[in-house]
């Protein structure tokens, strides 16, 4: 399902496989996997995520749940601590898309602290007006604080627009597009050595993410580090 | 440390001298008794701040710190009413960032209405991630205030970007980039004569900034106007 690979300071974690890399119990349990191992690799510097195929993350796995509100209810709450892993994880982060990113997948990208994107192909879609699904608050919430340009979460969100990686570019989902596919990967792995030459201190690093969104902390049910907590950074500099 | 000058209804308040105009308790409290002067000077309508040499403010006084028992802390602490004194104050103001620009010392330029700086040389920086620490919470919500735009803001805390007044431009944190520092303090000067040619009500000025930040007011501690404070300036145009 997912893959980890260390490339001097960087992993790489990949979806495997030609599928939709859509996210189940199984899949949202081995990327969780995945993300502990980065977290308690203390020789990592940053971690690249990626995906073979044509899809990054097509959504829930709605097979799975088939009509059953409960069986989709118990995915919108595994997705919630998989999400916290991302925003809480002591190193930088790049999703590097290639492919499709859609709905829960929209989350599971926008959750990363940087987004390159292949050019050629591949949209971010909030499918659920189209399916008649409203969104899970925590998903409202973490887009909310990295769409903020005018008009964008509208239709994202209200308008289920499909929106490429060059509009996502101009409208804050992207950061770099590449128009050749096969350099999406290797420009992530080298910004991600850039971040990690930076010789960051992690705990510091998540700690400094978390205050950048503190709703978002509080909806995916991160503790808020008390003043005394964030007071220990500064007294272990001195 | 600082020295205050006055060109008709504009103060032009400078940090004196070729070192980094750290702020320890020292400069700190020039500041605020120059701020003090400021506001209650009937005769100003708009402030400017300058720098002379190579730097606007490089950041609290970190020496300082290191020879005090009460260290960080304390400095952190003490810049709170400072910027809280620049969010109240009854005028607009004009920040003419000369030089370097880091850590607390780009919030003292951010702190203020208008931003312009150099282009030519000089850069903002929030240096903490390099050093390591964490930022105090009033600076990630002075932050969160004026840099709306989430990969501006990531770059700035996340990535600990050096960024240069035409970029800064470019990106929203800077409103006009000139040639030169004395140029900036020149244009500078001209928008707050521009802005105190408006003849607005100081009160009113401040409530209505007040009113934009709230949240920002809240992590410094500024009261919040009650109902009745503010339909007082209502009452006084009737």
């Amino acid at each position: 399902m997912c893959t980890l690979e260390k490339r001097g300071r960087v992993l790489i974690l990949t979806l495997t496989g030609s599928g939709e890399h859509r996210l189940g119990p199984d899949v949202i349990s081995s990327l969780r996997s995945a993300l502990a191992t980065a977290r308690s690799d203390s020789t990592a510097g940053a971690l690249v995520v990626t995906n073979e195929g044509r899809f990054f993350c097509n959504g829930f796995d709605l097979a799975w749940t088939g009509n059953s509100k409960a069986k989709l209810m118990t995915l919108v709450s595994q997705a919630k601590p998989l999400i916290a892993d991302l925003v809480s994880l002591p190193m930088p982060t790049i999703a590097a898309v290639s492919g499709h990113v859609a709905a829960a997948g929209v989350m599971f990208a926008l959750a990363h602290d940087y987004v390159y994107m292949r050019g050629d192909r591949g949209v971010f879609y909030c499918s659920e007006l189209d399916v008649g699904l409203p969104f899970p608050p925590y998903f409202m919430v973490l887009m909310r604080s990295k769409l903020t340009k005018p008009g964008t979460l509208r239709d994202l969100a209200l308008g289920a627009k499909k929106i490429n990686a060059i509009e996502g570019k101009e409208r804050g989902l992207v950061d770099k597009v590449f128009e050749s596919a096969s350099d999406v990967l290797p420009e992530a792995v080298k910004m991600a050595e850039q971040l990690a030459a930076r010789n960051w201190i992690g705990g510091v690093y998540a700690s400094i993410r978390m205050s950048m969104y503190p709703d978002l902390c509080r909806s995916v049910g991160l503790p808020q580090e008390s003043d005394d907590e964030v007071e220990k950074h500064f007294v272990s500099r001195l | 440390m600082c020295t205050l000058e006055k060109r008709g209804r504009v103060l032009i308040l400078t940090l004196t001298g070729s070192g980094e105009h750290r702020l320890g308790p020292g400069l700190i409290s020039s500041l605020r008794s120059a701020l003090a002067t400021a506001r209650s000077d009937p005769t100003v309508a708009a402030l400017v701040t300058a720098g002379e040499g190579r730097f606007f403010s490089n950041g609290l006084d970190l020496a300082w710190a290191k020879n005090s028992s009460e260290g960080l802390s304390t400095l952190v602490r003490l810049v709170k009413p400072l910027i809280a004194d620049l969010i109240s104050l009854p005028m607009p103001t004009v920040a003419a960032v000369t030089g370097h620009a880091a850590a607390a010392g780009m919030m003292l330029a951010v702190a203020h209405d208008y931003v312009y700086m150099r282009g030519d040389r000089g850069v903002l920086y929030m240096s903490e991630l390099d050093i390591g620490l964490p930022f105090p919470d009033y600076f990630m919500d002075l932050m969160q205030a004026k840099i709306t735009d989430p990969r501006t803001l990531r770059d700035v805390t996340l990535r600990a970007k050096k960024i240069t007044g035409t970029e800064a431009k470019e990106r929203g944190i800077v409103d006009k980039v000139c040639q030169s520092a004395s140029e900036t303090v020149a244009e500078a000067v001209k928008m707050a004569e521009e802005l105190a040619g408006r003849n607005w009500d100081k009160g009113v000025y401040a409530s209505i900034r007040l009113s934009v930040y709230p949240k920002l007011c809240k992590s410094l501690e500024i009261p919040q106007e009650s109902d009745e404070a503010v339909r007082k300036h209502f009452a006084s145009r009737l």
